[in-house]
């Protein structure tokens, strides 16, 4: 990647036409100049989104194993295995900005980047994982459909390939909950539990009120973001509400009502101590799950260091063979 | 390496299929489960893509043999454990990496031969083998890569891979085993079993495991319906929920 610089706040020519491409609805590719702060924000939220990816299988996996039929079993190995490949294609377009995947993983690894707080909430009940396709990956849809059009080529590539399984995510979880719901009695106590638990992390998930958002409105401004964070939380409530009806499952919020004037649902507080105390560490399993990937990553060095040192083995060897022929 | 004593087994006879189609797979369950335990474990991200991928194509496998034996969720929950018909290796836990690429290089050269002999034939069995023969190629190219990374990569995982071919040596003979109702030559497939593997070692610069094939204790005994005791364990977390709801759909 040639990286153009410009001086220091000078050369102003370059800065004024990414501006006014970003601005056009342009898209920037890896090699085009765009400023460092662009860069920087771009990584951060591409980072990010990968880390959720590879954390995210954590919570499911867990159910991968006592999944109760055999059709069930082989939907969540499949979606488990999906958001490994989204970590992938994730990692893979930040690194067109420049930066490695194992620079990536050592910050997420050392705490200096997040994932989504979402999946600091543990799955109990197999249920949990109905919860997690139907609400969770439904808010994510919410989020990552917009960013399609983001800005930035090489991510919005990868979010059109994201987009398509992750509504298969969605269905799949729904459907899932539509079973237990009109299964045995048991069943629908244990979907209506799990919608009671991930409501409102759900909710949650579009991040903090737009008036106490940090990065919202210079990433809405360079096209990176395209809606605030209550625009889509509202989106996602309008969609969701109506689900529940036909799941025949209610939402814990006694304020959910059709607002005929504002043509939206309206809804409850959002309780914001938990979410920045979640975003903090102090969520039911923020350690359980870093540590899982720290030690899933250090306890694979061998393995990285071995596919390394045979891979050199061969390039030397591939080299002694040429010179042989010379 | 040498063969051990094996038969032709006799073609499938019509009560013969059900059996044979349990044992194959069971084999397919078994192993597709335990490679699924890696699900958020594995060394690297391509390997959590590509062990779920052979998990996925296993449990496409069993489920397809399952129902040639009965109601696919019924044998897999509520048999129980002296009732399965799998292969002792298959149910091995998976151990380091190199463990499970160990127990994957066995398993899937016997598979691969197994489908090839079973997709050229005209049994009950051709269908579903002309497919899984593809899917086990991969599964074979994979194991055998990952043999030769590990045995010839750096002096611990040269240990490692080769402590993991040793601890499940004994458990090989097994998949030579006359099963009634699958048609194929045993010992033939032994001898293209064992050549194939030392192929895929000696590329590893690693040496053949020694010692016996068959297990100290009733070797070959998974077809009988005799297991190991990790087994009962991991039936235990497979089926819980499963039983915990009886009569329910999921």
């Amino acid at each position: 990647m040639v990286a153009v610089t410009p001086e220091t706040g000078q050369d102003r020519a370059l800065a004024d036409a990414f501006e006014a491409a970003v601005a056009a609805d342009e898209r920037v590719e890896p090699r085009d100049w765009m400023p460092e702060e662009y860069r920087a924000s771009l990584v951060r939220q591409m980072a990010q989104h990968a880390h959720s990816e590879i954390i995210g299988m954590q919570p499911e996996a867990n159910w991968i194993t006592r999944a109760p039929s055999l059709r069930r079993k082989a939907i969540l190995m499949a979606k488990v295995q999906d958001e490994a490949g989204h970590g992938l294609y994730l990692y893979s377009a930040a690194e067109t900005l420049g930066t490695s995947r194992d620079e990536l993983l050592d910050k997420l690894h050392a705490g200096r980047q997040k994932y989504s707080s979402i999946f600091n909430y543990p799955t109990l009940t197999w249920a949990d994982v109905g919860a997690i396709g139907w609400l969770v990956d439904g808010a994510a849809i919410t989020n990552q459909v917009p960013l399609c059009r983001t800005s930035y080529g090489p991510y919005a590539r990868a979010m059109v390939r994201i987009c398509k399984e992750e509504s298969f995510h969605q269905r799949q979880g729904y459907e899932l909950l539509l079973a237990l719901s009109q299964g045995t009695e048991a069943q629908h106590a244990m979907a209506q539990d799990a919608v009671d638990r991930w409501w409102w992390p759900s909710l949650m998930m579009f991040g903090p009120p737009d008036d106490e958002s940090a990065h919202s409105a210079q990433s809405m401004a360079w096209r990176i973001k395209r809606h605030s964070n209550d625009e889509l939380r509202q989106r996602f409530v309008d969609i969701a509400v109506p689900q529940a009806e036909t799941l025949g499952l209610t939402l814990p919020d006694p304020d959910i009502k059709w607002n005929e004037e504002r043509g939206h649902y309206d809804f409850g507080a959002i309780d914001w101590a938990e979410f920045w105390d979640v975003l903090k560490g102090n969520g039911p399993c923020n350690e359980q799950r870093l540590s899982q990937r720290r030690r899933a990553h250090e306890e694979g060095a061998w393995v990285r260091e071995a596919a390394a040192a045979h891979a050199e083995k061969q390039a030397q060897a591939h080299v002694q063979h040429e010179e042989a022929r010379v | 390496m040498t063969a051990t004593e094996t038969t032709h087994a006799t073609p499938a006879g019509p009560s013969a299929v059900p059996a044979a189609a349990l044992a194959l797979g069971d084999d397919a369950l078994v192993l597709s489960h335990r490679l699924g335990e890696w699900a958020g474990h594995a060394p690297v991200l391509e390997e959590e893509v590509a062990l779920a991928n052979i998990a996925l194509d296993l449990l496409g496998q069993a489920r397809v043999l399952l129902s040639m034996a009965g109601d696919e969720d019924e044998l897999a929950f509520l048999r129980e454990e002296r009732s399965f018909r799998n292969l002792q290796l298959v149910e091995q836990p998976n151990g380091d990496f190199a463990h499970t690429i160990a127990r994957q290089l066995y398993f899937s050269l016997y598979q691969h031969l197994l489908w090839t002999e079973l997709a050229a034939g005209q049994g009950p069995f051709a269908p579903l083998a002309a497919k899984a023969v593809k899917e086990t190629a991969y599964h074979v190219d994979h194991a055998v890569q990952w043999t030769v990374r590990l045995g010839d990569g750096t002096e611990e995982s040269t240990r490692r891979m080769r402590a993991g071919l040793d601890a499940l040596w004994k458990y090989t003979g097994e998949m030579f085993r006359p099963v009634e109702g699958v048609d194929v030559d045993g010992a033939a497939l032994e001898q293209r079993w064992l050549a194939e593997l030392d192929d895929v070692l000696s590329r590893a610069r690693l040496d053949p495991p020694e010692g016996p094939r068959t297990g100290a204790w009733r070797a070959g005994a998974g077809r009988e319906g005799l297991h190991t005791e990790p087994f009962g364990r991991m039936l235990a977390e497979m089926q819980h929920l499963h039983r915990s709801h009886p009569g329910a759909s999921w």
